[in-house]
């Protein structure tokens, strides 16, 4: 008899066809994903042993207590699980898995993006042409930063940092990275460490956030770490909102303490704050970071093979906790 | 100290370096010149762009006091070189200092086509986001790709370097073949037949001119797999516009960057209708430090040439 799941997200078309195949699945009609509410409910009333969802459930505590006793696991279809309560998940016995290491990847692709969209003013370029374009632009005007042979910090050397550093190294840049623990030499490949962020500050032409979200690195990134970067440099973020103080973040763009930003992530999603629609010198992009077909469903088939590893009474795949 | 005639206004301190080595006739507008014989009058040398069409009856008015031709570019496909060789004038360019710039330009259109980064802007700031949807965007990945480069010259060998990085598979198409060491394990393709079907992404770097003529055809377009993406940071002349609109629309080709057009600035305007087209004005090398470094070269050019001496970028 096939398991009982709540596929709680909308996703693919082939990871819904999976789901479908291989599990008696109840899946979100949508137009939203479905609500703490509705999965409480949905879960109840078709007994279920799983539940599949992404970053849009807050599993809280309240949510989690919440849960009928049939549900044994929840798979995230995320790497970051900053809406997860995991001491309550503990606490009640609830597996919680997430989906590191597909993603890594796509994710990083899309940070080098925005680093050069934001370095090479590419957005601002393209509403100039979406206009008609039509007048010389003279040989000093628009210019943008170059990229190549700089000095970049990464924030957060896990492993999108890491694969955003392979990508940097291709651009002859100069990498140092803050972590709370150094990595051995084999995933260092001779980037510089920094036990102190602000002591990499200063060095930092591009600094790059690569950090997981939540309390301890909530504002990270705030006044004083923005006033340390040399002038003219360039932020990127494609982790998590929450790493920077959006005010600060503000004012340095708009007094030109920043050459640029690039940003996938904001404090608060979809309801991000407008104040950066507003400006020109920065690259905005909808959390797409892992949004290529390829990583969806390679997401999507993770967080399956784990419910299904801890259905059948095998070890999670990717537990956000070990015993 | 000898004239120079600047045809277009320049980066700051370019014209500071101009003023400082020639008696300079900078132009401060960017409005093309229509009277180059006259503004060029007792000048030693001009400093031209491009967009600036220096063609045979152009270089056949110019006083018989110019002898160098400079150009703020690498690309000189707006200079007649046999005219202006007939005549005993010189031309020299910008080779070498752009091809990162260029490159990177590239990688960035490759990157924001695939995963369909204009679309993205325009959906944030329209604050129109209403949250994430199954399909919302789904790009195509850029890592573990194949990538083919038509025109293996620096910048093309620059961009295979960065793509190197994503673990791109690098094919390239070029004339002949280069040698290992530039090669750098990229798969070289003396045909179109065996190069097209492989290019999940294409990029042109090829030079314009008659050769290269509207290489990417309806032809040519068909043998590309479904979905590919294409780039263009070279000349808008290697593209048939009306090809790439159709393939565009039926979505054959997934995705397009261009930084460069046929008839720039007036491009076709049925691109600017296009959702899954990332657009640049022509700004390849628009960083302050290659456009620093492109104003030293061709006015070390200049002087070298007005001194009889050969510098490295002689174009003829």
């Amino acid at each position: 008899m096939k398991r009982r799941l709540i596929l709680a997200c909308l996703t693919t078309t082939d990871v819904i066809a999976r789901a479908k195949a291989d599990f008696d699945a109840v899946v979100v009609e949508g137009p939203s994903d479905m609500t703490v509410d509705e999965v409480t409910k949905a879960a109840a009333e078709h007994k279920a042993e799983a539940i599949l969802f992404t970053n849009t459930l807050p599993l809280n505590a309240v949510a989690i207590a919440a849960l009928p006793p049939s549900v044994k696991v929840g798979a995230t279809s995320s790497v970051g699980y900053d809406h997860v309560d995991v001491a309550a998940a503990k606490a009640r016995g609830l597996i919680v898995t997430n989906t590191p290491g597909v993603l890594d990847e796509c994710t990083a692709d899309f940070g080098m993006m925005l680093m050069l969209a934001a370095a090479r003013r590419g957005a601002e370029y393209d509403r100039i042409m979406r206009k008609g374009w039509r007048y010389r632009i003279g040989q000093g005007d628009l210019l943008g930063v170059r990229v190549t042979g700089k000095r970049v910090g990464i924030l957060g050397m896990g492993r999108i940092g890491r694969a955003f550093a392979q990508r940097a190294r291709g651009f002859d840049m100069k990498i140092m990275y803050h972590a709370r623990t150094r990595l051995p030499p084999e995933l260092e490949q001779g980037a510089e460490y920094f036990a102190d962020l602000h002591a990499m500050l200063p060095h930092c032409d591009f600094l790059s956030i690569h950090a997981p979200g939540g309390p301890a690195t909530d504002k990270m990134v705030g006044a004083q770490a923005l006033s340390l970067l040399p002038d003219g440099a360039v932020l990127v973020n494609a982790a998590r909102g929450t790493v920077i103080d959006e005010d600060a973040l503000y004012d340095a763009l708009t007094s030109g303490k920043l050459f640029a930003a690039g940003l996938d992530v904001f404090r608060s999603e979809p309801d991000f704050d407008l104040r950066f629609a507003a400006l020109e010198n920065v690259v905005l992009a909808p959390h797409v970071g892992s949004a290529s077909k390829e990583t969806r469903d390679a997401m999507g088939y993770r967080a399956l093979d784990n419910i299904a590893a801890v259905l059948d009474g095998r070890p999670a795949i990717d537990p956000l906790w070990r015993d | 100290m000898p004239v120079l005639f600047v045809t277009r206004r320049l980066p700051a301190p370019i014209e500071a370096l101009a003023a400082k080595d020639f008696d300079a006739r900078l132009t401060p507008s960017d409005v093309a010149i229509t009277d180059l014989a006259a503004k060029a009058n007792g000048a030693d040398a001009v400093l031209c762009c491009p967009g600036d069409s220096l063609d045979a009856a152009t270089i056949a008015a110019l006083p018989a006091s110019v002898k160098v031709i400079g150009t703020f570019s690498v690309g000189y496909d707006h200079i007649d070189v046999a005219a202006a060789k007939a005549r005993g004038i010189k031309v020299c360019n910008t080779p070498d200092v752009l091809s990162v710039a260029t490159a990177e330009c590239a990688m960035l259109l490759i990157m924001a086509a695939a995963r369909r980064a204009g679309e993205g802007e325009r959906l944030v700031r329209s604050g129109q986001w209403a949250g994430w949807a199954p399909t919302q965007l789904l790009g195509t990945q850029v890592s573990d790709r194949r990538l083919g480069i038509f025109g293996m010259g620096r910048i093309g060998r620059e961009i295979a370097r960065m793509a190197r990085g994503f673990n791109m598979e690098i094919h390239y198409r070029d004339m002949t073949r280069l040698p290992p060491d530039l090669e750098q394990g990229a798969i070289f393709h003396d045909n179109d037949d065996s190069f097209l079907p492989v290019c999940q992404v294409l990029s042109l770097n090829a030079p314009g001119g008659e050769g290269t003529r509207h290489w990417l055809n309806n032809e040519r377009i068909a043998k590309l797999p479904q979905g590919a993406v294409v780039v263009n940071a070279a000349r808008g002349t290697l593209v048939d516009d009306a090809a790439l609109i159709a393939a565009l629309r039926s979505g054959h080709i997934a995705s397009a960057g261009l930084d460069v057009y046929n008839g720039e600035p007036r491009l076709n305007p049925e691109y600017m209708s296009l959702e899954n087209v990332v657009l640049l004005p022509h700004l390849g090398s628009a960083t302050t430090e290659t456009r620093d470094a492109m104003g030293r070269i061709v006015l070390s050019g200049i002087s070298a040439l007005l001194s009889g001496e050969t510098p490295r970028n002689l174009v003829a």
